[in-house]
């Protein structure tokens, strides 16, 4: 089979996965956030925690709880690494530096999974199990809590309720994302991934060196890595180590994992506010997104070849991986940086200029197409709102979404989400090409090098986490930044979306008519498509110019 | 056919009206003299302290002064050029504000003339009934609630107020425009006058209902001059949504400094403050204001006086319309439409006879039996003399029958029940055929005239008239347009249903509110509210002021009470409640007018990176000139052009921020894609051409080059 008929098959493949998932997952987590019933391990759990499962919440009451949880998390995270030299299964790494700590606990926590550090060489195997990839469930789950409460914004009227933050990350960690990591972790073991309690093995190579082979519970991690748009490898080199992702099927399993619940939760959305074809949109638009940028990438990097050697590779096969190829590195490069997740099976800083400069872009779209889990939807309806207002004016109404007004309010919160991010990565970014230091650590001269600059900030503040490596960010300045940057990257714009999802369920819905902005139709896709690619493009655009514009073009 | 032509409004403001155009809502055209005279106005509001509350021309007048700094300390023709015409795209916008609060003022001016000193005629002692009050004179501005004065022929009314005592013919034109004088008298609805007026006729005691400084030409003056304009909710959203971009913006551009100093291209104050400039919404952001004034603007030209911006709004976004039948729908009384003649007589006959019988009857009904006896039947209209010995029998409310008798034969037409009785008595029968015409239009809700005649001495009915509630012509369309945008229509009558439903179906209203109570308004309107719709109707009686004051938009009509008028949020001046229409969709109208113009602003932008960007940077990254698709001459010219194409296109879109852009009732679907195609795409190419085309010309300018 050549290289470009397996390709379309892992794309047609993958699409059709997807497809077939979309209804009922998306039904699933419906009902996962609107039943009545608690099952009796959440029962047991709400008992635990004195939680009254049948309470709501307010939105600031909401919002509190979710940053409690994250501080309280935050802490302990940074707490384990630092005194891990003390716990159990730490198969002898010393206690983590203070500012990786930070570092990791901001990334791990904010669904980031930034990783200044190698993981075989940094992390024992309970900060691994019970530290990190528990971090990994939670911090998906809070992110489809966040929009469960705004997608309730929508759907209820005359409340100050938007659900019960406790509640809904409880249920989405027991029956969603434990059943599906568990039954996936297992497909990757019987694919190869490793799942042991070793140490460090020491090897000797068939030349006659010796290497350091570190075993551990790898595949059960990965599967909540992607499942759960995290992205932080139990390796450092992530999911290009025969480890994590041994081959072409492994690999094509991972792609899948990372987009399945963020693409299924638009159907959680059609399916709560009551209209399916809502949700059909939405995922329109991240579909067309996506295909969009699978193509110009996959296309740049089998055909934008210079050197010799990338003639007889058939491509830029600098820093990809032999056994996933173009393609199969390609859409998983698209894939990871549009969701959120950030795990790599290639080295995005070896793509060609427009293909990795496309990578950068993906993010800063704002992880939208599907994005994040939970943390996608709502991006997309933040700007779907956006669209809204602009193009409700222009039908001679007070613009409405769903039914719900959107006054001075709910603007002012939906401004102030798309402003954060741009913010955070161009400031940031500003910073550290105005300090020489920082500069400094670039591995790359001219318009490459300030692209590794702008790729850390925007993968940090967007929550991606992925690298585009060869900037060195294990210095006190950038795990600092880039750690701010996480934070305020994702907890800033959580704090617009339920303050936008208070003011929502507040209002009393308006009626449907001739005269309402249809959104459920090709129209609207269209739309917001092109809002999401102006706002976006106009904000970067010049700092696109001179990183990967500047160099793909010259 | 719009209705527009039945009652054309007068105009005030001297806006030609334009009948039966498809897009009726159209303001006046701008004067290019208005430019120039609103200029002083425009370069007052330089003030920072004005500028403030426009945050994204702010921005561009902070980067005018930064750049005007850097011009002087390092002189050259380019920081100069862009220095001036940066000043001149903060003077654009101010510019765009001031023609349209400058058309304000005009009217304003209008109005004050009429506030002379007037001296009131106070009652002291004044009660019902009381023959001679004490009087004393007092300043018009003295008068306080509940005063009485009393106005006679010839002079001004002091205050507004409700008349309590007399009638009199009172010339409103000061007000309305219209040279008509108008009746108003004590009691009823016609009971309201309005300082200012004068009275023709008569005389008449008014209770004063306004303090000083309150009255109705107070209010109408200072929100024509937009002294008292708050910005809208809408505004305000819009407002936030224009910040937040010009914050991105302007983050965007200063940290492109250190960006661009590692790429060894470091950039000039003058070139930075330009791409800001550039980049921010300034179309929007200038003309903003002014698209709301002029929104307010051509209420006031079409004679309504909007008592907040809110209102406007909310007119745009009406989901119900509450409109009265008689006089909007129908034209309020009942016309003859049909002949049926019983078996044995023709349809000539019968319109014979009954021409004959109406001739002497100059009530509505009558009049229209003769007019359609003429265009039916080409029945020429006799006159009482032709008819030699006639004898007019009048109509009464015992015989209820009206007719007439002439050379021997006796001709009546009245009530079904009348008529029958008078038949029997003159030694006729009326048969069950007359019933069964009777009861057919009884059912349809017209009213039945039944008419007969007495020759050779017995008495036989000939037939019957339909009388009905004519339907204005056009207004099923109308309500069809409606439709399309969404809006439904509520028909509110006294009729009982039957009448009521028979006239709904006709002019094809949604619904029909019949045998309507005050209270039945008012829960009518609550129970829309309640499912989260927003209810439009007119009204003018005491009685209508709650629903007036519950409904979201309440058009009050000038001919009512005063209590009405405070209730509703808008004053129709000429009291026509077909207005409502026009009125939605002049709110309509204005919110289209803000989306177009944001969603054309930030299309803009893709064309200036196009010209700044390669012009910025190329020489750091030659490969960065492929962005130079427009081939423009110089990068001093490119930024140059970009800039005053900014500038320039303030000034070409005011016109359209006065008039509004053009609208026609649509589903939301068909409307949003017209000015998607316009505005957007429009937005995104015209500024190619139209920046193209500035650097053709200014590449000649020694150093632009």
């Amino acid at each position: 089979m050549n290289d470009t008929l397996a390709g379309w098959l892992q794309i047609l493949a993958l699409v059709g996965a997807l497809a077939l998932t979309y209804r009922p997952l998306g039904d699933h987590i419906a009902h996962t956030l609107t039943s009545a019933k608690h099952l009796r391990v959440e029962r047991f759990a709400y008992r635990l925690g004195g939680v009254d499962g049948d309470a709501d919440q307010k939105w600031s009451v909401y919002l509190r709880s979710v940053l409690a949880f994250s501080a309280v998390s935050v802490l302990f995270l940074y707490a384990f690494m630092r005194l891990q030299s003390h716990l159990l299964l730490s198969i002898g790494m010393p206690a983590v530096t203070p500012g990786v700590s930070f570092n990791t606990a901001a990334s791990f926590v904010t669904n980031t999974n930034w990783q200044s550090y190698s993981g075989e060489s940094t992390m024992g195997h309970l900060v691994q199990m019970s530290g990190l990839a528990v971090q990994n469930f939670v911090s998906a789950a809070v992110g489809i809590a966040v929009v469960a409460a705004l997608i309730r914004g929508f759907t209820r009227r005359k409340t100050d309720r938007v659900g019960n933050f406790w509640v809904d990350l409880t249920r989405i960690v027991v029956r969603v994302l434990l059943p599906l990591a568990f039954v996936f972790a297992i497909v990757l073991v019987a694919g190869g991934a490793v799942q042991n309690f070793h140490g460090v093995d020491s090897i000797s190579t068939l030349i006659g060196d010796h290497q350091s082979l570190t075993g551990g519970p790898v595949a059960s991690q990965e599967v909540i890595k992607e499942l759960g748009t995290n992205g932080g490898g139990f390796y450092n080199a992530n999911s290009a180590h025969p480890f994590e992702n041994p081959n072409a099927f492994t690999n094509w399993l991972e792609i899948y994992l990372l987009l399945v619940i963020a693409t299924s939760l638009p159907r959680t959305f059609g399916r709560m506010v009551g209209d399916n074809r809502q949700g059909y949109a939405i995922i329109a638009v991240m579909g067309v997104i996506w295909a969009a940028s699978v193509a110009i990438v996959t296309v740049n990097e089998l055909h934008s070849v210079s050197s010799q050697a990338g003639h007889v590779a058939g491509g830029m096969m600098e820093g990809k991986e032999q056994r996933f190829g173009i393609w199969g590195s390609a859409l998983f490069a698209v894939s990871t940086t549009l969701t959120s997740t950030g795990a790599v099976n290639s080295f995005h800083d070896s793509y060609s200029p427009i293909g990795g400069g496309m990578t950068i872009f993906n993010m800063m779209l704002g992880e939208i197409a599907p994005g994040g889990t939970g943390s996608g939807l709502y991006g997309i309806l933040i700007l779907a709102i956006i669209a809204v207002f602009v193009a409700g004016l222009m039908v001679g109404r007070t613009p409405e979404y769903l039914g719900k007004k959107l006054g001075g309010r709910e603007m002012k919160f939906a401004s102030l989400y798309i402003l954060t991010t741009p913010a955070i990565v161009l400031v940031g970014a500003g910073l550290a090409m105005a300090l020489p230091g920082e500069r400094a650590g670039m591995l790359n001269t001219g318009a490459h090098g300030f692209s590794e600059v702008l790729y850390a900030f925007t993968s940090a503040a967007n929550n991606n986490g992925s690298a585009f490596a060869g900037l060195t960010v294990n210095t006190d300045w950038y795990n600092t930044a880039l750690g701010l940057a996480m934070l305020f990257g994702r907890f800033l714009p959580i704090v617009f979306v339920l303050a936008l999802a208070g003011s929502l369920a507040r209002q009393q819905p308006v009626p449907a008519t001739a005269g309402t902005l249809p959104t459920h139709r090709p129209q609207f896709v269209g739309l917001l498509t092109a809002v999401i690619l102006i706002v976006v493009g106009l904000t970067y655009f010049p700092a696109l110019a001179l990183g990967p514009l500047a160099e793909g073009l010259s | 056919m719009s209705l527009t032509t039945l009652e054309p409004p007068a105009s005030p403001g001297g806006a030609p009206t334009e009948p039966q155009q498809p897009h009726r809502v159209s303001g006046g055209m701008l004067d290019p003299k208005q430019l120039l005279t609103s200029l002083p106005d425009a370069v007052k509001k330089l003030d920072p302290r004005v500028m403030i509350k426009n945050p994204v021309m702010f921005v561009v007048e902070v980067g005018a002064v930064l750049t005007t700094l850097s011009a002087i300390k390092d002189p050259s023709v380019f920081a100069w050029v862009i220095t001036v015409w940066l000043w001149l795209t903060v003077v654009f916008a101010n510019l765009s504000e001031a023609v349209a609060e400058g058309r304000g003022k005009a009217q304003a001016e209008t109005l004050r003339r009429t506030k002379t000193h007037t001296v009131a005629r106070r009652l002291t002692d004044w009660r019902p009934g009381a023959t001679s009050p004490r009087e004393e004179e007092a300043a018009a501005s003295d008068l306080r609630l509940g005063d009485h004065v009393v106005v006679e022929a010839g002079q001004i009314i002091p205050g507004d107020g409700d008349v309590v005592e007399g009638v009199a013919s009172v010339d409103e034109s000061a007000i309305t425009g219209e040279s008509a004088p108008v009746i108003r008298e004590s009691g009823g609805d016609r009971s309201a006058v309005t300082g200012g007026t004068k009275v023709l006729s008569d005389r008449i005691v008014v209770r004063i209902t306004s303090k000083p400084g309150e009255t109705f030409i107070d209010r109408m003056i200072a929100l024509v001059e937009g002294a008292a304009r708050q910005k809208t909710p809408n505004e305000i959203a819009l407002n936030i949504l224009l910040a937040s971009l010009t914050i991105v913006f302007l983050l965007a551009v200063v940290t492109l400094q250190p960006f661009a100093i590692y790429a060894g291209a470091e950039q000039s104050i003058v070139i930075l403050a330009a791409l800001v400039v550039a980049l921010i919404p300034t179309t929007i952001g200038g003309l903003l204001s002014a698209i709301g004034i002029a929104g307010m603007d051509r209420l006031v030209q079409r004679n309504v006086l909007a008592m907040s911006g809110r209102a406007v709004e909310a007119a745009g976004d009406v989901n119900t319309l509450l409109l009265d039948k008689t006089g909007t729908i129908t034209f309020g009384n009942r016309q003859a439409s049909e002949f049926l003649p019983v078996k044995g007589t023709t349809a000539a006959e019968l319109a014979n006879a009954a021409q004959l019988s109406s001739l002497a009857d100059e009530t509505p009904e009558g009049r229209s039996v003769v007019v359609l006896a003429k265009e039916r039947y080409g029945l020429r209209e006799r006159h009482e003399g032709e008819l030699g010995h006639a004898e007019f029998v009048p109509f009464t409310a015992q015989t209820r029958m009206s007719g007439v008798d002439v050379d021997g034969r006796q001709v009546r037409k009245g009530a079904a029940s009348a008529v029958t009785a008078w038949v029997a008595a003159n030694g006729g029968r009326a048969d069950e055929e007359v019933q069964s015409l009777v009861d057919r239009i009884s059912q349809s809700g017209g009213t039945p005239l039944v008419v007969a005649a007495k020759e050779d001495g017995t008495a036989r009915v000939l037939g019957v008239i339909h009388l009905k509630d004519v339907v204005k012509h056009g207004m099923r369309e109308r309500f069809d347009e409606l439709r399309r945008m969404g809006i439904r229509t509520v028909m509110i009558t006294g009729d009982n249903p039957l009448t009521a439903k028979a006239i709904a179906d006709e002019a094809g209203v949604d619904d029909f509110l019949a045998e309507a109570t005050p209270e039945d308004k008012m829960a009518l309107i609550k129970r829309e509210q309640a499912g989260g719709k927003l209810v439009a109707m007119t009204g003018d009686g005491t009685n209508d002021a709650p629903a007036l004051a519950q409904a979201d938009v309440g058009v009050a009509m000038n001919t009512g009470t005063s209590a009405a008028k405070e209730a509703g949020n808008m004053v129709d001046l000429d009291s026509d409640p077909t207005k409502l229409i026009e009125i939605v969709e002049i709110g309509k109208q204005l919110l289209i007018t803000r989306g177009a113009l944001t969603t054309f602003s930030i299309a803009n932008d893709v064309a200036k990176y196009f010209a700044i960007i390669p012009a910025m940077f190329a020489i750091a990254y030659p490969g960065l000139d492929k962005l130079n698709i427009m081939q423009l001459h110089s990068p001093a010219s490119a930024i140059t052009s970009a800039i005053i194409f900014n500038a320039l296109i303030i000034v070409v879109l005011i016109p359209l921020a006065l008039r509004g852009v053009r609208y026609r009732p649509s589903s939301a679907s068909s409307l949003l894609t017209r000015n998607i195609w316009v505005y957007g795409l429009g937005g995104l190419v015209l500024p190619f051409a139209g920046i193209k085309v500035i650097d053709l010309i200014i590449q000649f300018i020694p150093g632009l080059s």
